[in-house]
């Protein structure tokens, strides 16, 4: 067992690795360099900048040198803990998305809570009265959610919303909280408004949720344990619960990893839509003005937490699938 | 889904529930083949039905499972005429997509009135303006003598029909009047110009795209796993863990990051086909998954080892034995990449980052209903969803029935 966390955590830091570098190329990608697009927005505000002093940020940032170099440069930067500087908001990278990457984390997690709350239910309810009418209500509203892009999803919930119920459903806090520190009504505030983007950017997942578990309680069912068990006088619920349910939602459980980096990918879209405070519309400002190093850093924070949170399922997995820890 | 039930089934066929639904078998594979090989040998006693079967080729076999799933045979009639809407864009729009003008901002949708005191004679009313002096904003009120008839297949702007055969005809024209300064079937845009045209068009753009993507797709999976499939060993290990890698992060930043490196002062056709090609490149997992799943399967086959005896190459074997025999798997993953892909350009451009106007795709013309005041006060620009979500789920159930056909198991 041992042996399995050790080669999954290297894994993952081998994925981090290669994140790394992908975050890195975006910030190379585009043509010129970050001194250039850094000089011509100084102009463009009418502050002259002299040679010497691009040389010396070219030279700061090492941009003179080969890529493997500038990535070492950079790398070596990150992990102290310094991201860089935002050219557009002038203040350090961290100080720039600090608060909107913990409430994406929050958002995520939400939506992760709300696909599990609503697909478990659900698929097991479809597996044991398959055909019902339930059962086909449930299977085509699930494959609808899978089917709907959930940007427009969002877009359909704030016309809906603002067309029959007057509300505006965006942002994740009321105007009054917006600005203030944490308090306990700003806490109370955030968890009024997380349900709209938690179902938003939870129903493509939950949808699939209740496929997989359906069909995999499907196969449970038809096997001889659960005869025996209900000739034995096991009451329905408890024998349903207890077993194959049990031994379903192993293949769900592993879905779980696969479910982040989706989630979290569509958050980015989701954010923008509903105007939410999360690294999503920041990233999306931050491309279209080539502010790489903001760019760059949010891919590669992104990438990093979604790469730990399938380490931390895949963990989950340990625990409660004996299958897994047998193996070792 | 809803239809796996079928009711036409012959009595004497096993009633096995299994029946198109190859992702049960992700709890237990094996119990699952030992049964449908026990229920098919009770199956096979002396029907007429059974030795059709027997003799039908593989392409016939997939035809008759997939004419049985009602809702993919549905979803495959949309997508077909989705692209006919592709082919014959310029017929049923009836102006330019990039006619603008300002005096017509933000019109709504004119109300098509099929009758005229009892005949029919199709015809809309003109829309006269003013501004509300409390809102400063334009609005617009039909005016019931103004009567626009609308004639079918009539004159318009010139095109070339299938891009070579120059004419004049469009849908629908006015009689004595110029269309494009008259009738408005979904409204305007901002910039005044004919949405029901914008659409056309854009269908053209979003679906193609999409297409051409699934061809990189393809290509990349078809290699990447017919490869990985069939040497195994450390070209496996390299391609699951790219594989891994990208299944392991965010697409959509990445996608972003890379889209908006694309230089703003591209040609459209150049932007075009590197937003493509950057979809493809993140796109072909799937694809390689099944391949690679399928290969590993078969390259165990008597016929493998018979062919490497007869000495042919392992190119000719894995290209021109062992990729037909999993085309039917490629196809059905086919039909589910393409909607995957459309999402892509649609969410990509929606942002503002795959194809930028002048070029009009459903993304592009989405870009409108960008915020709550767009779509609550224009909710007409909201309808290039309608759309996007209608061909996903005609897509998504049509690659549904092909892979349950394309299933071995299936009959």
């Amino acid at each position: 067992m041992l042996g399995y966390i050790i080669r999954r955590a290297m894994f993952s830091l081998v994925t981090i690795f290669l994140v790394s570098i992908l975050s890195f190329a975006i910030i190379q990608l585009p043509p010129g360099d970050y001194v250039d697009s850094y000089i011509a927005q100084l102009q463009a505000t009418g502050t002259p900048v002299s040679e010497a002093e691009a040389e010396n940020l070219r030279a700061r940032y090492g941009l003179d040198e080969p890529f493997v170099v500038q990535y070492g440069l950079w790398m070596r930067q990150v992990l102290r803990g310094n991201l860089g500087t935002s050219m557009q908001w002038q203040r350090p990278v961290r100080e720039v998305i600090g608060d909107r990457l913990a409430l994406t984390v929050v958002v995520s997690l939400a939506a992760l809570v709300f696909t599990w709350m609503i697909a478990l239910p659900i698929g097991i309810f479809s597996a044991v009265r398959q055909y019902s009418i339930a059962d086909y209500i449930a299977t085509t509203i699930g494959f609808m959610g899978l089917a709907v892009p959930n940007f427009l999803f969002a877009l359909v919930i704030m016309y809906i919303g603002w067309s029959v119920f007057g509300l505006n459903v965006g942002g994740l806090f009321s105007a009054e909280y917006e600005l203030q520190g944490w308090s306990f009504g700003k806490f109370v505030n955030l968890l009024t408004h997380l349900p709209v983007p938690a179902i938003v950017l939870g129903t493509a997942a939950t949808a699939q949720g209740i496929r997989v578990l359906r069909n995999n309680l499907l196969d449970e069912l038809r096997k001889p344990y659960v005869v025996t068990a209900r000739a034995k006088g096991l009451s329905e619920t408890r024998l349903i619960l207890k077993y194959p349910v049990r031994v379903a939602l192993n293949p769900l459980a592993s879905t779980i990893g696969y479910m982040l980096p989706f989630i979290v990918s569509g958050s980015v879209i989701v954010s923008i839509v509903l105007s939410l405070p999360t690294v999503g519309p920041v990233l999306l400002t931050s491309l279209v003005s080539q502010d790489m190093f903001l760019a760059g850093a949010i891919v590669l924070l992104l990438g990093v937490m979604t790469i730990i949170g399938t380490f931390l399922s895949d963990m989950i997995l340990l625990l409660i699938d004996p299958r897994i820890r047998m193996e070792e | 889904m809803a239809d796996k039930e079928d009711l036409s089934r012959k009595p004497d066929e096993p009633r096995d529930p299994d029946i198109a639904r190859p992702e049960a078998t992700v709890g237990a594979g094996a119990d699952y083949n030992a049964d449908t090989e026990a229920a098919r040998q009770i199956g096979t006693e002396g029907s007429e039905a059974e030795d059709r079967v027997a003799v039908a080729t593989q392409f016939q076999l997939m035809w008759w499972r997939f004419r049985r799933h009602r809702l993919a045979m549905i979803g495959g009639i949309v997508v077909l005429c989705f692209y006919m809407v592709v082919v014959f864009a310029d017929f049923l729009a009836y102006t330019s997509p990039q006619a603008s003008e300002a005096e017509r901002s933000l019109m709504p949708p004119q109300r098509v009135y099929l009758f005229d005191d009892g005949s029919f004679n199709p015809h809309v009313f003109g829309l006269d303006s003013r501004r509300n002096p409390q809102t400063f904003q334009r609005e617009y009120f039909a005016n019931p003598d103004d009567k626009i008839e609308l004639e079918f297949f009539a004159e318009g702007f010139e095109y070339n029909l299938l891009g070579f055969i120059p004419t004049n005809r469009h849908l629908i024209g006015t009689r004595d009047r110029e269309i494009g300064e008259s009738v408005f079937l979904l409204g305007t845009d901002v910039q005044g110009r004919d949405m029901w045209s914008r659409l056309m068009y854009a269908t053209r753009i979003s679906l193609t795209i999409g297409l051409i993507a699934v061809v990189i797709s393809i290509i990349l999976g078809v290699v990447m796993g017919g490869l990985s499939g069939f040497y195994g060993g450390w070209v496996d290990m390299v391609v699951q863990r790219v594989m891994e890698l990208l299944y392991s992060i965010p697409t959509i930043p990445l996608w972003m990051g890379l889209a908006a490196a694309v230089p703003d002062h591209w040609s459209i056709l150049r932007i075009y086909f590197a937003i493509t090609l950057i979809i493809a490149l993140i796109g072909w997992t799937e694809l390689a998954r099944v391949v690679r799943g399928r290969l590993l399967a078969l390259r165990e086959e008597d016929f493998v080892m018979a062919a490497n005896l007869a000495g042919a190459s392992q190119f000719r074997i894995i290209f021109v034995h062992l990729i037909p025999l999993v085309l039917s798997h490629i196809i059905a993953a086919i039909s589910l990449a393409l909607p995957a892909m459309i999402v892509a350009e649609t969410s990509l451009s929606f942002l503002g980052l795959g194809l930028r106007p002048p070029a009009v795709s459903w993304g592009v013309l989405l870009q409108g209903a960008q915020n709550i005041q767009a779509v609550a006060i224009t909710p007409w620009l909201l309808l290039p969803a309608i759309p996007v979500i209608v061909v996903i789920l005609a897509f998504s159930f049509l690659g549904d029935g092909l892979r349950d056909a394309a299933d071995p198991y299936g009959m």
